[in-house]
């Protein structure tokens, strides 16, 4: 019964949007020249937030499940802190630290005339900050799902610790890696609070998909349910791409 | 069934969201430049209305609008043009009637750091100038100050309603904007107004709507239009009707 429920709650949203949706104006929205650039904004920020949480995030994950230290908990709390954040909290934080005025952003200003807000430059942090911690929470289990010893072999065997944690570990946690990655750049992908808070919002250069769908509302809300729905479209290809890796059994981790 | 045990109190929850007790409560939408003087305004009617619970609801008058169209409960709507209440006019009981009128001043940061004296000086590229869309009042009348001008500026953001503009200047992120002097006013000592000459300025007029048939939605219309509600309006800065 409260299955029901909890499927109905999640279900009927759609439903409603799906219901209410303009389908004679898809193509007329989607074809919108300011659409397109929205769309376009979004891909290229995600996809680079996404890369800078891999650059980042894999090895943050590793120190935070192989090496001991103190205030690991406290750093791993840190890092996975802008996930419960509410994003738009993270975006004041944002704007208080690396704005213009900010306490770290006036040097980035003064010294290398780096400006974030305003800047598509400014959406990719946003997108990261938020991003990072859900590759670094799967990454990480994933490392302490894996069993050292397979790397204690490897390297008994000759393998220096690179070659080793590059041809045994990597290889074993990729799904999680690409678990993380997904996930990743899905919430780079829905990034609303933090970009329009931090970076601002203007088309071309800071209005993602989110902002635009939020502010058609106001003028144009079938043009809204239709990027409502290309948004939808997206993340459910992606879940749906990811469900046997991720869904699949978790010993399939360890193994593979 | 026990799952509808739980239901319960959200359902109740809920309702009671919509009436806590006896008491009535006016919904007033206001648009987000009438912000400090409808907190003020809303203080002194529930003074003199004891049993009436005024909730503010304060946006860009064209969220308030979409927000009144997709059926919000709604009172009184204070909007700051004509054009965001024509788009719920089916809805206005009675006729709109002019309370209020803003003119346009450009914002800057305290004093002035870049020393911005006209609408000219906006448009050197350096200076970051902020606005809204032309669908949000404050957008749509600085375009006509523009346009008048002949001044062709590049924001670097399009803030959601005026006190977005305001936000991003006296924090420091954006160099100016132009808002409503009455936010120039009511930010203080965090932010400096610079005069647009008269005639390249505009006249804002504010409008009050009637949405509900309440007595007490058409008290409160009455209350802003009295000689108190005036007194109110002019200690913000906003001129005669």
């Amino acid at each position: 019964m409260l299955a029901v429920i909890a499927t109905a709650f999640f279900a009927l949203p759609f439903v409603g949007l799906l219901w209410r949706t303009p389908w004679s104006d898809v193509a007329d929205v989607i074809t919108d020249q300011s659409v397109r650039r929205a769309l376009w904004l979004s891909i290229q920020t995600s996809v680079l937030a996404t890369v800078f949480a891999l650059l980042f995030g894999v090895p943050l994950a590793w120190v935070l499940a192989r090496v001991s230290f103190p205030f690991r908990s406290l750093v791993r709390a840190l890092a996975t802190l802008s996930m419960v954040l509410p994003p738009v909290v993270g975006g004041v934080a944002l704007f208080f630290s690396f704005g213009r005025r900010g306490l770290f952003g006036q040097y980035l200003d003064d010294w290398f005339g780096v400006r974030l807000p305003f800047t598509t430059a400014g959406v990719v942090v946003a997108q990261t900050f938020v991003s990072m911690p859900f590759l670094v929470l799967t990454v990480e289990s994933a490392f302490r799902q894996f069993d050292i010893r397979y790397d204690d072999v490897a390297r008994s065997l000759g393998a220096t610790r690179w070659h080793a944690f590059r041809r045994v570990t990597l290889p074993a946690i990729r799904p999680a890696i690409i678990a993380g990655v997904v996930l990743a750049w899905a919430r780079a992908l829905g990034e609303f609070g933090a970009t329009i808070t931090f970076a601002g919002n203007l088309p071309g250069t800071t209005q993602t998909m989110p902002l635009a769908t939020y502010l058609a509302l106001e003028t144009d809300p079938g043009a809204a349910l239709v990027l409502s729905i290309v948004l939808i479209v997206v993340s459910f290809a992606v879940l749906i791409g990811l469900r046997d890796r991720w869904l699949g059994n978790p010993n399939e981790v360890t193994r593979s | 069934m026990r799952a509808a045990w739980i239901l319960i109190p959200l359902l109740g929850w809920g309702a009671a969201c919509s009436n806590p007790d006896d008491r009535i409560t006016l919904h007033v939408f206001a648009t987000s430049s009438l912000t400090a003087a409808f907190e003020e305004m809303s203080e002194a009617f529930e003074a003199s209305n004891p049993d009436v619970d005024v909730v503010l609801n304060v946006a860009a008058s064209s969220t308030l609008a979409s927000q009144i169209r997709d059926g919000a409960p709604v009172d009184v709507f204070a909007s700051a043009d004509q054009a965001n209440v024509d788009k719920v006019i089916d809805r206005v009981i009675g006729e709109p009637s002019v309370f209020a009128t803003n003119r346009l001043q450009i914002i800057t940061e305290a004093s002035n750091p870049l020393g911005i004296e006209t609408l000219n000086d906006l448009a050197d590229p350096s200076v970051l100038f902020v606005t809204c869309d032309v669908d949000v009042p404050i957008g749509a009348y600085t375009a006509a100050v523009l346009a008048k001008a002949g001044v062709t500026l590049s924001p670097v953001s399009l803030e959601e309603n005026v006190k977005g503009i305001v936000a991003k200047v006296t924090t420091g992120e954006a160099d100016a904007g132009i808002v409503f002097v009455t936010d120039v006013l009511a930010a203080g000592s965090t932010a400096t107004g610079v005069d647009i000459p008269d005639d390249l300025n505009v006249i804002a007029s504010y409008p009050i709507a009637r949405l509900s048939n309440d007595d007490e939605a058409e008290a409160f219309v009455r209350f802003v239009t009295s000689s108190d509600g005036r007194a109110i309006l002019e200690q913000f800065g906003f001129g005669e009707a």
